[in-house]
């Protein structure tokens, strides 16, 4: 019994890939009615699953696979024509079969639902319109069968199965790679429809025509075109590939652990093996995700019947066209995507596209589209859904939310359009006037983001009112290991992934009383001019308290969820790493500020944070960031253009200075040991060249401290030429409309400005470097001219 | 007539039992990651060869006293359907069979905490054996955050 159970498997398998086949190919035969080579495809397919449970002894399921066979073999003769009433009756076997193919795989058996209306409707659509038609008797033989050209001389006979039309045909192979001349095929065949019962092959061996390793050749090529996948692939179970996964997980943590002892360990060999266990788990890392990779197109393949069905019920014309069908993304991923991409389409066809009557009116054509794109962008997956309907209309979402209690009138007020079509995200908002059957049903759009974003992905939407919708998904490529930032709070590590990250910070103590204001007693931080709320972590975690300790330099993590930011304070910054995610166990998994766990290096157990979780736990991104948002377009709205960002540092004692970001190449830090003098100035090696450096301090007559602290460079270069310029310290960037005060200019300067409430002054960097060097830029220009 | 197999352990000086079955392995103490804002229960996060595992202290699961300062807990490691989870003892016991004669239901008056988790008594020789019910010990939805 055992072995007939894998039989059995294997067959619902089999059978499950091909369904998902049949519906995108019934689909594309509506449009070409014609088209042997699809209907010889179909034939195939329902051929196949009559075939083996036939043998199987699954005999309901056969009997309904066998009218439906015999309706397509009179359809790929050509005695029938594929209308409407066919295609349905084809699709409704297809879903008949998939039925008990289900009712097979739960139960063991086909189920008791009736099918004799559709064996009825069937058969009388086989003989509608050739009443005389026989039934099919047993398995069609091959209708128009080509010419027997597969088999060679050296090969056992043809093979029982039904011979395919769409495959290319061994004579065009030939001619096309050049292995035989078009008249000697003609003449070959011309043998064969004289008596001649040899193969089209071995007569054009055997007349000398070519070598038997070229029709070998072409025979393979023939077989490939076939897509007969026996040779190159496997069926490999998908759990294997998950333990599979797991065991890499836990190869890349011992080589972890393993590469941090070597690097003590004076050991060449060791060493030197570890370094090859590196490479080799690298690989093998990248192979087993490869694995597990799929192209989206497998979840696309549904979509357009389910586009077909939709549009039939809601009378509506509608063509979905897809791009990127072979983009690739983790399994986990494919199926957590697959009902949320489903409920947008079903709701493009729903909503979005309007009825012809309306198109038409509206002068559009009366077909509606619905676009779905996939592409790869910087390691991660984008889809776009883009209809060409009626669009969102921001009034209606606005009225919507507002009467719902979503939002406040002053919100409203204040929201950009982009932001109030965004709102159809939120819980509870259904913008159908009245409640369809197909969608708008409780599950709404929110439920669609948050299983987006629940695999770290995001949703976007932008909409013209009469023109269409365009919703953006953006989604990562894997979850089994993920980019992370390490930070430490209160002992203990935890790790953030990386794609909630910006930016990092760091206050040091003399700045927290400016860096940090409160709200209502809710600590913030302009950051570049913006308020940004904080948390503190462990604070939120419970570990440590929130109070800030006046005297500490503190550390801020500039983290971006659902669109929003928020900075999370923790104690430490460790390092940036590949960590492998873990789930928690049950016992945890409700604590919604962790999104699992991973192991370290030292074989100790990380938490990973949830960011999405934490903010929502922590109220850090809503009521805040409103405000934060609101002051900075106001004035953002005004001055936008003439922005400049900046580099604020301290020079000297108490100066403070601004540069240019744009002038500014890297930052540096040098020990003042590895400071030279050059030419009687002060230079450093610097990438193998000396780099002069520029004291703004002395420049600037500003008070100095002795200090043995490392020099702070901002390094200036132009065409492979540099400078460095030396400041106290680093203080912050900000993204500001700066004003140069009248009668402020002094030597190297422009000018002061005020920025953050502070007098400023802004480095006129490239008359300093002028002064210092007249010839920096004249030379520079003769060096590249010599290059 | 049937017979039973119990890892055994120590709690607070009595002796504890989960079916041998259930039980993976037995192992000594090992470091662990606290999980703030986990249930009070939850001792922290161990690594079993690569696989992360919830530590569970039974001391506190059972509403037994805190196991004094210094002393290390030992981890016994169950078989669950959602995967491994450890529970922590004081110390560990030897495998014991036991026939069904043995059995008695726990006692009405046992500790509120207690009763939904010890599934019942085995009267051994010197001292009494108390079965405890691993699923039930491992819920922890029912029992409020502390």
């Amino acid at each position: 019994m055992g072995e007939m159970e894998e039989v059995v498997k294997e067959f619902l398998v089999e059978s499950y890939e091909n369904l998902d086949r049949l519906d995108s190919e019934m689909i594309q035969l509506e449009e070409r009615p014609q088209d042997l080579e699809l209907l010889a495809s179909i034939f195939r397919t329902i051929h196949t699953i009559k075939g083996t449970c036939g043998f199987l002894g699954f005999g309901k399921l056969e009997s309904v696979a066998h009218v439906g066979e015999s309706l397509l073999s009179k359809l790929r003769e050509g005695k029938l024509t594929v209308d409407e009433a066919i295609s349905n009756a084809l699709l409704a076997l297809v879903d008949a079969v998939r039925e008990m193919l289900k009712s097979i795989e739960d139960q063991g058996a086909e189920g008791g639902t009736d099918y004799s209306a559709l064996v009825a409707t069937l058969t009388a659509l086989n003989d509608g319109k050739l009443p005389a038609a026989p039934k099919a008797e047993s398995a069609p033989k091959p209708a128009n069968a080509p010419a027997p050209a597969q088999s060679t001389a050296n090969t056992p006979a043809p093979r029982s199965a039904p011979t395919t039309d769409g495959e290319p045909k061994l004579g065009r192979i030939l001619v096309d790679s050049g292995a035989a001349q078009p008249a000697e095929v003609r003449e070959a065949l011309a043998a064969q429809s004289r008596g001649d019962t040899r193969p089209l092959g071995e007569i054009l061996v055997q007349s000398g025509t070519m070598q038997p390793e070229q029709l070998h050749e072409a025979l393979a090529g023939q077989s490939t075109a076939r897509g007969n996948v026996s040779d190159g692939n496997i069926r490999v179970d998908v759990a294997l590939l998950d333990k599979l996964m797991n065991l890499v997980g836990e190869l890349v943590l011992a080589r972890n652990q393993l590469m941090q002892h070597s690097g003590k360990d004076a050991d060449p060999q060791i060493a030197a093996t570890t370094q090859r266990l590196d490479l080799v788990t690298t690989e093998l890392q990248e192979g087993v995700m490869k694995t597990r990779m799929q192209p989206v197109g497998t979840v696309w393949s549904k979509f357009p019947r389910v586009v077909r069905d939709l549009s039939k019920l809601t009378h509506k014309e509608v063509r979905l066209e897809m791009e990127g069908k072979e983009t690739e993304l983790d399994r986990t991923i494919i199926e957590a995507i697959k009902d949320p991409l489903t409920h947008i389409i079903r709701n493009c066809v729903d909503h979005g596209i309007e009825t012809p009557a309306v198109r038409k009116a509206a002068g559009k054509n009366p077909e509606g589209c619905i676009l779905l794109r996939a592409c790869h962008e910087g390691g991660q997956v984008n889809i776009e859904i883009v209809d060409d309907g009626g669009g969102v209309p921001p009034e209606r979402v606005k009225a919507k939310a507002l009467e719902r209690g979503l939002i406040t009138p002053e919100q409203a007020a204040r929201m950009s359009e982009r932001e109030i079509v965004n709102l159809i995200f939120l819980p509870g908002f259904s913008t159908a006037a009245q409640v369809s059957n197909i969608s708008g049903r409780g599950v709404g759009m929110d439920v669609v983001k948050t299983n987006i974003e629940k695999i770290g992905g995001s949703v976007d939407v932008q909409s013209v009112v009469g023109k269409g919708t365009r919703l953006k998904l953006k989604i990562p490529l894997t979850l089994a290991i993920i980019p992370g930032l390490i930070v430490t709070t209160a002992g203990d590590r935890y790790a953030i992934p990386q794609v909630s990250l910006l930016e990092l910070l760091r206050l040091e103590p003399e700045q927290l009383a400016s860096g940090i204001e409160y709200v209502q007693g809710v600590p913030v931080h302009r950051l570049r001019g913006r308020l940004l709320p904080l948390v503190h972590l462990g604070g939120e975690l419970g570990v440590a308290p929130s109070e800030l300790m006046p005297d500490q330099a503190i550390n801020i993590v500039v983290l971006q969820s659902d669109g929003r930011q928020f900075g999370l304070i923790v104690d430490e910054v460790n390092d940036a790493e590949e960590i492998v995610v873990k789930p928690l166990s049950k016992q945890l998994k409700s604590i919604e500020v962790y999104a699992g766990a991973t192991i370290m290096g030292d074989g100790q157990v990380a938490l990973i944070l949830d960011i999405a979780g934490l903010a929502q736990q922590a109220h850090a991104v809503s009521e805040l960031k409103e405000q934060a948002r609101s002051t900075s377009v106001a004035s953002g709205a005004a001055v936008a253009s003439d922005r400049e960002t900046l580099l604020v540092c301290r020079s000297g004692r108490e100066g403070r200075i601004a540069i240019p970001l744009s002038t500014v190449a890297r930052l540096e830090e040098f020990p003042r040991s590895a400071l030279e003098l050059a030419g009687g100035r002060d230079a450093v090696q610097y990438r193998g060249e000396i780099m002069p450096l520029l004291q703004l301090s002395s420049i600037y007559g500003s008070a100095v401290e002795a200090s043995e602290a490392n020099l702070q460079v901002v390094v200036y270069t132009r065409k492979g030429r540099s400078l460095g310029l030396v400041v106290e310290q680093i203080l912050d960037i900000v993204e500001e409309h700066c004003v140069v005060q009248a009668g402020t200019r002094r030597t190297g300067t422009l000018g002061a400005a005020i920025l953050q409430q502070k007098v400023t002054d802004l480095v006129d960097v490239e008359g300093l470097v002028r002064e210092h060097d007249p010839s920096f830029f004249d030379e520079a220009v003769l060096q590249t001219a010599g290059a | 007539m049937s017979t039973h197999q119990y890892c055994t352990f120590q709690l607070h000086g009595a002796v504890y039992g989960v079916a041998v079955h259930e039980v993976q392995e037995v192992i000594r103490f090992q470091e662990m990651t606290r999980v703030p804002r986990a249930h009070a229960v939850v001792s922290g996060l161990i690594n079993l060869r690569g696989q992360i595992v919830t530590a569970i202290d039974l001391r506190a699961r059972l509403g037994l006293p805190p196991r004094p300062a210094g002393e290390r807990p030992m981890n016994v490691v169950v078989r669950t359907e959602d995967g491994a989870v450890s529970l922590l003892v004081d110390q560990i016991g030897d495998v014991i069979e036991v026939s069904q004669e043995q059995f008695e239901e726990p006692p009405p008056t046992l500790r509120a905490e207690q009763r939904d988790l010890v599934q019942g008594v085995y009267k051994l020789e010197k001292q009494l054996l108390l079965v405890l019910e691993t699923r039930k010990l491992l819920n922890l939805s029912a029992t409020g955050v502390a």
